[in-house]
């Protein structure tokens, strides 16, 4: 009972975020089919990627005609934020078996890890963790999909001369200026930004990936420094 | 591109993203992340997705156009108002579109 009980509070807790969830994955799909990608494909990669901001990105890199392996690369260095996430929870999913460590692992989203997290932080009775981080990815995991699809439903019936794609670079602003806590942070987006304006030339989109990296070196320096001073702001 | 390249990228964008997501729960008691990398690692995402976005704006058709005839510039510089001001996605997306549609309604042909 106690574990049902966690499992609901889990989605509970989910339930207002949804909110922002489902538009933001119908805007997925409806992207996905404004780049040329069929239904199948659309709901198939929804599944197979279930990483908002990373599909994102792909769609506006394959409107632009990049190659391959700039996409990938690309979509997996918008994916390394959960990588943190991972760290940061793993020690509330353990004792269980690698299949349901798996399971967990791939519902992992910003929004079940930003739920999860605060709630485990702020709850001082005893639960189980496991159970409702499983309730609350798991009911945002459902909600996108379904989302995703009636975007892709939709997707044919938006004229592509609205400027659509403008949709992209929208909501990786939103995503970034979330992602500014402090100084640093602020430095590493500004240099990134920068760079990939001046090295916008270069073959293949390869400035995007350069400019990511150097804008993490300028951030880490600039904490550096900061922690030097002795302050973080 | 071909259907089999397309379901190549997103098997190999999704195997890659299952790894980034399972690899430290995994690992758990097994290995610590190092420092530096946890360190460095809070900075992909400002610097990755500030690095979509300069360019999206400044190069709206493939060239660098700084002039006042680049709408998506500034309904881009309006949208970054309100995503500094709300951390919204869609409220960002919504006031962006609209000022874009607006200046291409106005100004635009």
């Amino acid at each position: 009972m106690r574990i049902n009980k966690d499992f609901i509070d889990g989605a509970h807790g989910a339930l207002p975020i949804l909110i922002g969830v489902i538009p933001f994955a119908m805007i997925t799909g409806v992207a996905a089919v404004s780049v040329g990608l069929t239904f199948s494909e659309t709901v198939g990669m929804s599944v197979l990627v279930f990483a908002g901001a990373s599909q994102l990105v792909v769609f506006q890199l394959m409107s632009t005609g990049s190659p391959w392996i700039i996409m990938v690369l690309t979509a997996w260095v918008v994916n390394v934020r959960f990588t943190m996430y991972s760290a940061t929870l793993a020690p509330y999913l353990q004792k269980l078996s690698t299949a349901r460590k798996a399971l967990l692992a791939y519902m992992l989203s910003d929004q079940a890890f930003g739920i999860s997290l605060s709630h485990f932080v702020a709850t001082k009775e005893e639960m189980d963790h496991r159970w409702y981080y499983f309730g609350s990815a798991l009911l945002i995991w459902v909600a996108w999909q379904i989302s995703a699809i009636i975007g892709a439903l939709l997707g044919p019936l938006v004229p592509t001369s609205l400027g659509f794609d403008f949709a992209f670079p929208l909501s990786f602003m939103a995503l970034m200026f979330a992602a500014l806590r402090d100084r640093p942070t602020v430095i590493a987006a500004l240099t990134g930004g920068i760079i990939a304006v001046l090295a916008k030339g270069l073959p293949y989109n390869t400035g995007l990936v350069l400019a990511t990296i150097l804008g993490i070196v300028a951030g880490y320096f600039a904490e550096s420094l900061s922690f030097q001073h002795g302050t973080l702001q | 591109m071909s259907a089999i390249s397309i379901w190549m990228l997103f098997l190999a964008v999704g195997l890659g993203t299952f790894t980034l997501r399972f690899l430290f729960i995994y690992l758990f008691g097994k290995i610590e992340m190092p420092y530096w990398l946890s360190r460095a690692l809070r900075f992909v995402p400002a610097a990755a997705l500030a690095a979509l976005v300069f360019p999206a704006l400044t190069h709206p058709s493939g060239h660098l156009d700084l002039t006042l005839q680049n709408f998506r510039l500034l309904a881009g510089l309006g949208g970054a108002v309100v995503a500094w001001r709300t951390r919204n996605v869609l409220l960002t997306i919504l006031v962006g579109m609209a000022l874009l549609w607006t200046l291409q309604a106005v100004f635009g042909m």
